[in-house]
């Protein structure tokens, strides 16, 4: 079993209106999964019928090949997007109280409780009430709260909001962790640059349909453009030019350079690689060759303008 | 443990530490006791004022009748001119009883005035009204030619025995104190229904604004939520009963031994009367008398089924607050849904004190004592006076069933509602939740 979850053309209604429409995703074991959408496009519905919070009108979600069923709660974390926890309730007999209620036993959840609180250095929380403590730091209980029952699927929903940089990194860092020891993470954010960073797989969902699903790079290679960007230093710039429009499509470009060159931007076209080598070789000194990927950002705001 | 009993301990925890049900459960039996004493001794304290009446009686046929008691000194003015006797009952005295000069003692029958600013009690002037009426009686009866100290050896003031059929002794105001008792636990009952469903529903509210719910409900059912909410509430409920009934207990135990009597057995009272001081005396008569109420009324039975009672009314209603409360976002919005929850409670106290007591097995108090949303309370107010065992079986099914039928409704309208956010919904967008 290669997927530790798979939905199944899920379907959810709200009266009227479609909040998911058939949507299928298949989440590979050990991955770091970005979900991506719009506000509004569905991801809540779609990771709130995860947790079984609401069931699907119609279709199925399969964790590690099993329908799933009530038991299945211990076996996936969750940190909503807005974040809560009792107010009045101490630190320390809350993250107990949401451990049991995960089925973790009591012993074993005060353990692993000592152990992230040690781990983060907060030993002096136990016994605050969360109201006390400022956003950032309930954020970390938060977070240690969702993870202390090891499961073996994490479902964040914005992970990073709310933590200052320094915070944001220990959070990164501690998720990639979990991620190297086995934990599959699916991970909902707008912040495009993180997916980037971290994602292996992605999907985005728009308008309760899914548009894009697959590994990070072969999204990225179906939605590459052929443009390549090109710094040359040539001494006869005006031949050069002639020889190059004659074969590709050139634009103006700007990137960082610590030489004094020609910047272009060109278009292959249905010309390959080494044909445009040729022309640049034999016109100059070739001083930067990248082809054009299409971030995550890029490839996001695409897909959604266009329908 | 089962996840169920975590909600419920942490609910019942949750309550129970709160710095405001320790106060409560000490303190309102402290307040109760207090404002009992407060209200005697300012009824009290309103008698220790003695009225001054003056009379200015200018055929001085009434002006002896009127006899000073302890509350009220008539003063006699007739020697005064009457313009005098009013200027100085105004300055001086409450009111001024004006008799004035007529030719036959009979036509005092409506032109004895009262002058005062003070609009004076119901009381008061039925009591000076009797004093005239005796004295022209009495006048009318010399004139027929009665003898009027004959007819006062004449009369008689008969007092009823009341006994039972089986030849025990009855006792007055059996039943004023019977509905008194029934009534005190059918408020109690409504004031513990509104109080503990309004924890439970400012508990789901909480858990909607703190946004906790999602992690909850992301590990139990709501239903689940809701129930362990409801039950652990509950118990914090029945507990501050406990704590009441074992404070009450010790108070009477203590006041028995204090004056030598023991509530529970009358015959020593009547022993101990000889041999403690005067004022103890009066105490051990009331707890002779307190006694033999008790053993009239099933006041242990009265207990049990407050407890069946206000578990069975409670379910219903708080499972209806705890929609509610996961319909809104602000205990302030929660007030258009909150009155129809009220109305069947106002109701069932109203029907208790003005039917119950006029006729305990009538039509209207015993369907009142079926409807599941009036019976906790109308029926605790029937128990008192003997329910037949049937209707009690049928008003607990019924109570029951229903409570069944009302947490499946609310349940739906709970799982759906804690997950919306934003606007107060209307009794048309709940009623599509039931659909979901």
């Amino acid at each position: 079993m290669n997927n530790i979850l798979e939905v199944k053309n899920v379907v959810k209604q709200y009266g009227d209106y479609t909040a998911l429409n058939s949507v299928s995703l298949q989440v590979p074991k050990g991955s770091i999964y970005g979900l991506l959408g719009p506000n509004g496009a569905g991801k809540t519905s779609l990771i709130r019928i995860i947790n079984q919070i609401t069931l699907p009108d119609s279709g199925e979600v399969l964790l590690e090949g099993e329908k799933l069923a009530p038991h299945h709660v211990s076996y996936i974390g969750y940190m909503p997007e807005e974040r809560g926890l009792y107010k009045t309730m101490k630190v320390g007999e809350q993250a107990l109280y949401l451990a049991q209620l995960k089925g973790m036993p009591y012993d074993d959840a005060k353990k692993q409780l000592k152990y992230w609180f040690e781990k983060f250095e907060i030993e002096g929380w136990w016994n605050k009430k969360i109201q006390e403590l400022s956003k950032g730091m309930a954020q970390k209980i938060q977070f240690i709260v969702t993870i202390l029952h090891q499961p073996k699927l994490l479902i964040l929903d914005e992970p990073f909001s709310g933590f200052d940089p320094v915070n944001a990194n220990l959070i990164k860092d501690e998720i990639i962790e979990l991620n190297k020891q086995g934990t599959s993470i699916i991970f909902s954010t707008h912040r495009m640059e993180s997916v980037e960073e971290m994602c292996d797989y992605i999907a985005l969902i728009h308008k309760s349909n899914k548009l894009i699903e697959g590994k990070l790079e072969d999204v990225k290679r179906q939605y590459r453009t052929h443009k390549f960007q090109v710094g040359i230093i040539s001494p006869n710039v005006e031949g050069f030019m002639y020889d190059l429009t004659q074969k590709f499509t050139v634009g103006q470009t700007n990137f960082k350079s610590l030489n004094d060159d020609l910047k272009l931007e060109i278009d292959l076209g249905n010309r390959t690689q080494n044909e445009l080598l040729e022309v640049l070789v034999k016109n100059g000194q070739v001083t930067h060759f990248t082809e054009n990927i299409p971030s995550v950002n890029d490839i996001f705001i695409q897909t959604v303008s266009q329908k | 443990m089962g996840v169920l009993s975590l909600i419920i301990k942490r609910e019942f925890i949750a309550k129970v530490r709160n710095k405001s049900f320790i106060v409560m459960t000490f303190l309102s039996p402290l307040l109760f006791v207090g404002m009992s004493f407060l209200i005697a001794f300012l009824t009290n304290m309103n008698k220790g004022e003695v009225k001054k009446i003056a009379i200015h009686d200018e055929i001085g046929l009434l002006k002896s009748d009127f006899k000073n008691t302890t509350d009220t000194k008539y003063v006699d003015l007739s020697q005064m001119p009457l313009q005098l006797a009013k200027d100085t009952a105004s300055k001086n005295y409450e009111g001024l009883l004006y008799v004035p000069k007529v030719g036959n003692p009979k036509e005092l029958v409506n032109s004895v005035q009262y002058i005062s600013d003070e609009s004076p009690s119901l009381e008061f002037v039925s009591g000076i009204e009797k004093v005239i009426d005796n004295q022209l009686t009495n006048n009318n009866l010399k004139e027929l030619g009665f003898d009027s100290t004959k007819i006062e050896k004449a009369k008689v003031a008969s007092e009823l025995h009341i006994t039972k059929f089986s030849g025990e002794e009855g006792l007055k105001f059996l039943n004023e104190v019977k509905v008194f008792f029934g009534g005190a636990f059918g408020y109690l009952i409504m004031m513990f229904i509104i109080i503990y469903g309004n924890f439970v529903m400012r508990s789901v509210i909480e858990e909607k604004t703190s946004r906790i719910i999602e992690v909850i409900i992301s590990s139990v059912k709501p239903f689940q939520l809701m129930m362990g909410k409801i039950i652990g509430n509950a118990m914090a409920g029945i507990l501050q009963f406990m704590i009441w009934v074992i404070i009450g207990l010790v108070v009477i135990i203590g006041a028995s031994m204090i004056f030598g009597t023991n509530p529970a057995d009358a015959s020593t009272a009547a022993q101990a009367m000889n041999n403690i001081p005067e004022n103890a005396n009066v105490v051990a008569s009331l707890m002779q008398k307190i006694n033999l109420y008790y053993q009239e009324i099933p006041v242990l039975l009265t207990v049990s089924f407050f407890l069946i009672y206000f578990i069975g009314g409670y379910f219903l209603y708080s499972s209806l607050y705890a929609a509610i409360g996961a319909a809104v976002d602000s205990e302030t919005d929660s007030q258009q849904f909150l009155l129809p929850i009220i109305m069947p409670l106002m109701l069932g106290i109203y029907v208790g004190f003005f039917t119950v007591i006029n006729d305990p097995h009538g039509t209207v108090a015993t369907v009142f004592s079926m409807i599941p949303f009036t019976s906790p309370i109308v029926m605790l107010m029937r128990i008192p006076f003997g329910v037949p065992v049937w209707q009690l079986i049928l008003s607990l099914v019924l109570l029951f069933g229903t409570f069944l039928g009302v947490v499946w409704f609310a349940s739906k309208i709970y799982r759906v509602g804690i997950l919306m956010y934003g606007k107060k919904p209307t009794w048309k967008e709940l009623y599509k939740w039931l659909k979901y």
